[in-house]
């Protein structure tokens, strides 16, 4: 057992916890915040990867730390446009449900474009 | 010499560990949003200063030990802006956090 | 088991606290309160994964960015919160969903415990090649230099996620500004620190991208202090958040991309391929791209975090 075979069963673990949020949990914003828990999740794996390929003096394989790197910043942009069209939803629609049978609520202003 | 750092480290950085444990049972077990304030600036403060404190002489180089007390002064400076934003804001909300 | 080992299962034992935490909470405040406190700690265990590149990476992006936006969005949201509890699915779909979890979980684990010994690994070759560039850190080499098209098209998908949030305002406010305008107290804490803060942040925001030569840092840690500072300047009411529509900040968002591209196809005219360097110049020529990058991450960032238009861009 080392640290690697930790953090993985650690990653492993988080992954199948958010995959469960995503699907039980109703409100976007949790399903949202579940997302990335399963996206760090696959990071850590990741990490764990490049911990094993310690070689050449460098603490690890730098070629998958780099990949991380670079899904971090996409998984935040991502974020950053579901929240903005989970708001828009809501200003809309008046309520954040992903039902489609709700019926309007009272502060929805679908009529505005 | 280096024996007495080494001791110096474990001393300070153990007082800080009960500080910040002092600062999460004040949050769990304090009433309400002023007092958890409170509790948890002493783990800001007084646990974390004397972390740095404890870590200065393990540090590498002069610079890294100024860096160290950077970190402290900014964590300070952002703690205590924090601090009072969420109690105006709870005394204008009547504490309902 | 050596103490160091035993650290790190504590470690992972509160970070999984952390993610449990997150999925089980009732109220969604305390839910982001917990994904941002698991971020900081999963930034501990790149720490000890021998990352501090990514480490650095995932405090800033994934736990203080990110944080910030779930919290506001958390915040809008709140009213939405009560009716939405009646939608909670019944048991079986529950046990359903943990059996699906549960499985994946398993897969995943085995797949750690069966990974192959000795682990394959790229550092040698990285190693070998890092006399291209003549950069010492490796993380920085392999983002500049060997995968640099990835960095390319990771900045235009920033874009393009900038993009699609501002294509999100409704018509008549679209080239507006972004967010509310906020007012702070100028004698209070906020804009205090608001003007002490900042000149600290760009100086360290900088350093990171300067340091990211030889030592942990780079172009997004750096980008991402830079965006902070700004947001804290606009949040504490000190400027206003500038129209969608201004011509120098789009300028700015496209001046990262561009650099690059140039600098690509330059390699493509001159040299063996796209984004090849020429020996000689790599350095300096990855030092333009990287300060161009910073400007743009630093106003992308921001501006993602800003959101859509919601005034009109003469207010």
């Amino acid at each position: 057992m080392s640290a690697g075979t930790v953090f993985g069963l650690c990653a492993a673990v988080a992954v199948g916890l958010g995959l469960y949020g995503v699907i039980t949990n109703p409100q976007p914003l949790r399903k949202i915040l579940a997302f990335n828990l399963i996206g760090s999740g696959v990071f850590t794996f990741f990490g764990v990867v490049a911990h094993r390929g310690a070689a050449a003096g460098f603490g690890g394989d730098p070629i998958p730390q780099a990949l991380v790197i670079t899904g971090i910043v996409v998984a935040f942009s991502a974020t950053a446009l579901a929240l903005a069209l989970l708001l828009r939803l809501f200003q809309a629609a008046g309520s954040a449900t992903l039902r489609a049978d709700a019926p309007p609520s009272a502060g929805s202003d679908p009529a505005k474009p | 010499m280096s024996f007495a750092l080494d001791i110096m480290t474990i001393v300070a950085v153990s007082v800080s560990a009960f500080f910040f444990l002092a600062g999460t049972v004040g949050l769990l077990r304090f009433p309400d949003t002023l007092t958890r304030l409170h509790a948890l600036t002493k783990a800001d403060n007084l646990g974390l200063g004397l972390l740095v404190l404890g870590l200065l002489p393990q540090a590498e180089s002069l610079r890294g030990g100024i860096k160290l007390i950077c970190v402290w002064i900014i964590v300070l400076l952002a703690g205590a802006t924090v601090s009072q934003l969420i109690a105006y804001a709870a005394r204008r909300e009547g504490s309902q956090l | 088991m050596t103490f160091a080992l035993a650290l790190e299962i504590v470690l992972a034992a509160v970070v999984l606290t952390g993610a449990v935490w997150t999925i089980a909470s009732r109220e969604t405040l305390p839910a982001v309160a917990g994904f941002v406190a698991y971020g900081l700690l999963l930034a501990l265990v790149w720490v000890r994964l021998g990352a501090p590149d990514v480490a650095l990476t995932e405090a800033a992006i994934g736990s203080g960015l990110t944080g910030a936006l779930l919290v506001s969005a958390a915040a809008r949201l709140r009213s939405s919160e009560g009716p939405m509890a009646v939608e909670r699915p019944d048991v079986i779909l529950r046990v359903l969903a943990a059996v699906l979890s549960a499985a994946v979980t398993t897969a995943l684990a085995i797949s750690v415990l069966l990974l192959p010994d000795p682990a394959p690994t790229l550092a040698t070759a990285a190693a070998e090649n890092a006399a291209a560039t003549g950069l010492g850190n490796p993380v920085t080499n392999v983002l500049m230099a060997f995968r640099a098209m990835d960095t390319m098209l990771e900045k235009i998908v920033l874009l393009l996620a900038l993009v699609g949030v501002w294509s999100l305002a409704p018509d008549r406010l679209w080239g507006g500004r972004p967010g509310p305008r906020h007012h702070a107290d100028p004698q209070g804490v906020l804009a205090f620190v608001a003007r002490v803060l900042p000149p600290v942040g760009i100086i360290v925001g900088i350093y990171i991208l300067w340091t990211s030569a030889d030592h942990p840092g780079g172009a997004f840690q750096g980008g991402t202090i830079l965006a902070a500072m700004w947001l804290l300047v606009m949040m504490a009411g000190l400027t206003d958040a500038p129209p969608v529509s201004e011509r120098r900040q789009r300028l700015l968002l496209l001046a990262g991309p561009v650099v690059f591209l140039i600098v690509g196809l330059g390699g493509l005219a001159f040299g063996d391929a796209f984004l090849a360097y020429p020996m000689a110049y790599a350095k300096p020529l990855i030092l333009a791209i990287e300060f161009a990058m910073i400007v743009t991450i630093a106003v992308t960032l921001g501006l993602l975090v800003a959101g859509p238009p919601e005034r009109e861009a003469g207010s």
